[in-house]
Order: C-alpha cells, then structure tokens, then sequence
C-alpha cells in the first residue's frame, strides 16, 4: 500500500465478533484491524467459515462488531442511530449479492432505480439515471423485464447497476460470481472492474474465485477470524 | 412507490389474496346487508309511528305521566290558539307538515243491539279525519306500503268511527262488521263474560242513548260511555265503519278511534272543548330536535302549561327496536372484525416469512424500519381496501335481487305482511364506516407481521433460505 494524503474509505480497528449458540460462543472475527484506501478494488479470500462474510457485514454496516471501531469515509457508524445507519447505508454503500437479491416484482429499471427513490431524487432525474445505467450494464433492452424473465448474468448486471446508481464510495460484493457459470462470471468481473474504473468507487469483494482475486489491487486473506 | 409495491406484492401470491380479499368481502357483505335490514326496519317502524302519532305531541304540563288515567283534566285550554301561534311561527312553518289536535278518552264501550248486551273499558282517541289522511302519506324514507285512502273518520259524518279487533270481538261486532277471522264466542260464555257489567243505571242510559239515535240501517253501533271533565257520566253512540287491528293485543282489545267532536262531545258535554294533544308532523324527522327546541321557547315565552314529547318518548318499543338491533349489529361486526383479523394476520405472517431475505435486502440498501413496516401495512390496508369495494359491490348486487324477488314477511309492530325490501346502505356512516372500518381492520391486523419484519436483523435475514 503505498501512502496517501486521502483519507481510508473503510478503517477498522480492533473488531472482534462472536456469535452465541446457548452458551456457546463462537468467534467469528477475532481483532482485526485494517484500513481500505478509496478507488481501490479489494477482495477479501479465505476459506469456508473463516469470517469473511461476517468482516463484509461489519464494512458494510448491517452488522455490528462486539468491540472495536468502524469507519466508513472517516464517519464512526457504531455511534450512528438505527434510522441514521439506514441513511448512510443508502448514500455510501452499494450491495451485490451472491443471489443477486433484486426485488421480483419490480422491472429491471425499477430495481436499479429503487436506491434513488430512497434518496429522494426527482423523478425526471431518476429516469434519466436509470436508463444510462442500464445501458452501461448493457442492458437497455431488459429494462421492462422482471427479475425472473432474466438470465443469471443478467440478474447480477441489474444488482451491479441498482448499487452503482447512487454513485456510493463503496460497493461490496459477497461471491458475486459464485452463482454463475466461467463465461458469465469472467464478464460480471470484466463489468465490475470497469465500472469501478468509471465511477472511482472502491469495490470490496468476498471471494473463492481466482480471477476475482487476480483483478484485486488489495487482498486481504482470512482464517479462522483473523488476517494473515 | 409505496403502493404501487404494495399492490403488486399482494398480487406475487394471487389466490393467497384472492382469498383473504373475498372473507373481507364477505365481512363488508354481512356488515351492509344486516345495516341495511336494520335501516329499513327503523324506517319502517318510524314511518309507521309518525303516520300514527307524528313526530312531536304537546300535552298540557303532567299528562305524560299521570294524564293517560283522567284525559278529562289535562285538557289543553283554548286549543285553537295554541295551534294558531304553533302555525305562524316562521321557524315552525317551514318544518310542519300536519299539526292535528286529539282528545283521549277512557270509558266504556257497550253493544246493546238486539240480543246482544256486552260492554267493555275502552281507551279512545279523537281525531280529525283529514289530518290524520294527510299524515298518513308522509313517507320520508320511502318505507311506506302503497297510501289507501280512507274516509272512516271523515268529518262530514261525526259519529263514525272505527274500533280495534279485539273490540269488536269482545263486543260480538265481528258478524255485523264482516272480520275475517274473528272468532264469535259460544252463546253460553258470551257476551256477558267478556263485558264488564254495566251499572244498572249506566244501562238504562245506554239504552236511551241508542233508542234515542235514528235508526242506522246496517252500520254496526257502539255506546260510549264516560265521566266528563265534571265528573258526570256521559254517553255517545258510535257508528262503527269497521275495524282497524292495532299492532299489540292490550291496544288492539281497547282500541276506539272516533271523530275529535265526538270525543270532545263525550268528555266536555256542553262544557268548553278541549284536547288533550297537539299532534305535530314535520317533513323531515332531522328536524324533531329543532322543532322540539322551538315548540319549547314558543311556550316559555307564552307562560302556557305545556309540554313537549317526541316520537322515541311516546314509543319506547320504537327505541327499544333500535338499540336491539344495534347491539346484534355490533355482535355481528366483532365477529366479522375477528375473522377479517386473523385472515389477515394469517396471510401477512406468510408473506413476511416469505420474503425475509428481500426485506434483509432492502434493509442494507439504506430502508429504515419504519418504511419496512409501512410497506407492509399498506399491503393490509390496500387488501383490505379491495375486499371492502368488492363487499359493497356485492351488497349492493343482493340487495337489489332481494328488493326484486317479491318477498314478503311480518316486521314488528305490523298487523300484515308487506314486501321484505332492503334498504340501499347509502348512509355514509354504514358505508363508509363499514368501508374504512375493514380498510382499519385490515391494517392494523397486519402490524404484528409488520413489526416482526420491521425488527428482523439484516444479517439474519439475508442468510434466510
């Protein structure tokens, strides 16, 4: 990592997280400490059951370590209410999942336009965005069709689109290729890289795949809750 | 946004909705019929009472309470003023479609024709026939059967009246009025064991009276007999142009309408005429608490001994109808607010476990709680808003074929059958309320899944399968 002037877009310090079975307590982070510099693409590798997705929850501000310090763009988000969470979740931080969870009622467009209407943007403006969105993912042409009229690498280009469309500082993908096959997942890769490229967001991968892990220009590796 | 999602989420499981839609249909369905029966049942019922007895009645100061037993000393004095100053009033006029004066009368009433000799106590009104008619065709609500006119009572003919069945039963008059259905009692308990004996004196001025009135060719006659305002006997023959069933036995066994100069005759003699009501029939019953507050500055501001009662007053039965089916009304919308309830909470329940891993979704997209909560009770509420309409579609489809399948049947307080008609539930508070109050029902019955989704920890829902 080479030293910036630029504030870290994640800082964590000392995050520790257990969950409890009965009386049963089972660490699933154990004291981690990092920092993630803006416009970066990062992934987080480790094997099965070793806390990653439990450390991109935590980035991700939908679940809370038992101590430690969170960052997200130099704001401290354990201090933030349950409504001030959701806000700043909706300004800063893009999801893709790994089953691409969009909404099955709502079109293509509505999907990706879903996140602007939580931030209040006018509707003229919302359209506009939508559509330029869909085109960048390639998809002008699905844009009136549901979530279950596409295909999986369609499915995924929607989620991609739904969370760079509020132009968040952070996009975090949880095995966003796992769902796909080789040819759909090397192009979900190829999307994501250039989109990072073109919106300078910084994207935060959970991943098993190699070449999500050849694209990265950070990686931190995980086992059993702790860096390496 | 919010209800456009929430439209198309009840539509991802259609017959899910379909059915929960359809019991709250059925809720709104059963609400609006039963309110409209009980919306014609009252109109009917105050239809029947207002025709009668109007809307309001001025009594003189007591009579209410004590002046049923002795109407001879709660006489209204110089009446025909009372009725005058009533008449001018500006308020008044424009509210008053008949004012009418009655006179009651308690008394005995004889049938000493030929071989028959039987009386009995009888409890009388005087009235004027052409109001009476006139009030008769009121008909605000439509609840009305067919207007008959009827000139038993007219004036020209001021000593023929009408008498109760049981009267005319117990008097041995069912023969010569030509009753259908009245039993003619055996020679050896009749008359005399249903009449109460006449004072041998009484009986011979009975007879007097009615040898004493020119023969009356076929028309059935009845004496009457009673004390005037001076505590002397007193005795008029009636003619009797038929009968008129009352709705309650004791009524109908006492029953004696005449024409008001005969009353008066009978109660007053030669004294001056008085009445022992001024009936008033207003256009609109919406207008008896105004009325009734006018009537009431008329005589405080005129020092006269009066007093007002209005229709639920004189009819307690009419009040006691209403508030027995009000209460069934209200029994019947727990249950329907139960059923709605649980159909309700039952299909959000599934709909929210359903849909866990969507709302883990948007809840880390940046929707708060409260929005989740929101979605989901407008959900209810837009179930709950369509079940209701197709309900009141439906009520409405029912009551018209109802209103034209020709049913008949017997509400209380009538002596015959008349059509089974459902009123059309257009009242705001029945359509409305029944409306609104499922649209609620709906709602709030899906705040428990609601919460629960609500509360549900991002992460955990996400992992949900």
């Amino acid at each position: 990592m080479s030293e910036t002037a630029t504030p870290p877009v994640v800082r964590l310090e000392h995050i520790a997280r257990a969950y409890h079975t009965g009386t049963v307590s089972i660490p699933a982070v154990r004291d981690i400490t990092l920092e993630i510099q803006p416009r970066v693409f990062s992934v987080i590798v480790g094997p099965s059951g070793s806390g990653k997705t439990t450390l991109l929850n935590m980035i991700g501000c939908i679940d809370v370590p038992d101590s430690g310090r969170v960052e997200i763009r130099g704001e401290d988000v354990l201090r933030l209410s349950d409504n001030a969470l959701a806000d700043f979740r909706a300004r800063t931080i893009g999801y893709v999942f790994q089953s691409f969870n969009l909404i099955p009622v709502l079109s293509a467009f509505e999907n990706v336009e879903y996140p602007l209407l939580l931030l209040n943007v006018p509707a003229a403006e919302r359209r506009r965005r939508t559509a330029a969105m869909l085109d960048a993912v390639g998809l002008a042409a699905q844009a009136r069709q549901r979530p279950n009229e596409l295909s999986g690498g369609q499915k995924q280009r929607v989620a991609i689109a739904r969370a760079l469309i509020k132009e968040p500082a952070l996009v975090l993908a949880d095995e966003p290729t796992a769902n796909l096959d080789s040819v759909t997942g090397a192009a979900i890769i190829a999307l994501m890289r250039r989109m990072q490229e073109t919106f300078h967001t910084s994207f935060i991968f959970c991943t098993h795949d190699p070449r999500l892990m050849a694209e990265a220009d950070q990686t931190f590796s995980i086992h059993d809750g702790m860096l390496l | 946004m919010l209800f456009r999602l929430a439209i198309r989420n009840i539509s991802r499981n259609r017959r899910r909705s379909v059915m929960t839609a359809s019991l709250v249909a059925m809720g709104a369905l059963a609400l609006l019929l039963f309110g409209a029966f009980t919306t014609y049942i009252f109109a009917g019922l105050e239809t029947g009472l207002v025709q009668r007895g109007g809307h309001l009645a001025v009594y003189r100061s007591g009579y209410f309470l004590f002046g049923p037993g002795n109407p001879a000393a709660y006489g209204i004095d110089d009446y025909p003023a009372v009725m005058r100053g009533f008449g001018d009033d500006p308020v008044l006029r424009g509210m008053i479609n008949a004012m009418t004066p009655t006179q009651a009368v308690v008394g005995i009433a004889g049938n000493f024709s030929g071989d028959t000799s039987a009386s009995k106590t009888f409890f009388g009104i005087g009235l004027v026939g052409a109001d009476q008619e006139r009030m008769r065709q009121w008909n605000e609500h439509g609840a009305s059967r067919p207007y008959v006119a009827d000139d038993r009572l007219s004036d020209p003919n001021a000593s023929r009246g009408v008498i109760g069945r049981g009267v005319a039963r117990m008097l041995g008059l069912c023969g010569p009025l030509h009753v259908p259905n009245c039993p003619v009692p055996e020679a050896a308990a009749a008359p005399a064991a249903t009449a109460a004996p006449l004072e041998p004196a009484l009986a011979d001025l009975a007879h007097e009276e009615q040898e004493s009135q020119p023969a009356a060719g076929a028309v059935p006659q009845v004496q009457l007999l009673s004390a005037t305002a001076n505590g002397a006997p007193n005795i008029v023959s009636l003619d009797v142009a038929g009968v008129d069933t009352q709705p309650v036995k004791e009524l109908d066994d006492n029953y004696v309408a005449m024409p008001l100069a005969l009353a008066q005759q009978l109660v007053y003699g030669r004294g001056e005429h008085k009445v022992t009501g001024i009936v008033l029939q207003l256009h609109r019953t919406e207008d008896v608490p105004a009325a009734r507050a006018r009537l009431l500055s008329l005589i405080a501001e005129r020092h006269l001994p009066l007093e007002v009662r209005d229709f639920q007053e004189l009819n307690p039965f009419f009040v006691q109808v209403v508030g027995l089916f009000s209460l069934i009304f209200l029994f019947l919308a727990l249950i329907m607010i139960v059923i709605v309830l649980f159909a309700v909470v039952n299909t959000m329940t599934m709909n929210v476990l359903e849909r866990t891993a969507e709302i883990g979704t948007i809840r880390a997209m940046g929707v708060r709680r409260g929005s989740v909560r929101r979605l989901f009770l407008a959900e209810g509420a837009v179930l709950g808003a369509l079940g209701a309409a197709l309900g009141v579609v439906l009520a409405f489809i029912v009551i018209a074929l109802v209103n034209h399948s020709g049913l008949q049947w017997m509400p209380p307080g009538n002596t015959d059958p008349v059509p089974f008609q459902l009123a059309w539930p257009t009242r705001p508070v029945l359509l409305l309320g029944t409306w609104l109050g499922l649209v609620l029902v709906a709602t709030l019955a899906t705040l428990p899944p609601a919460n629960r989704a609500a509360r549900s920890r991002i992460v955990d829902a996400l992992r949900h399968v």
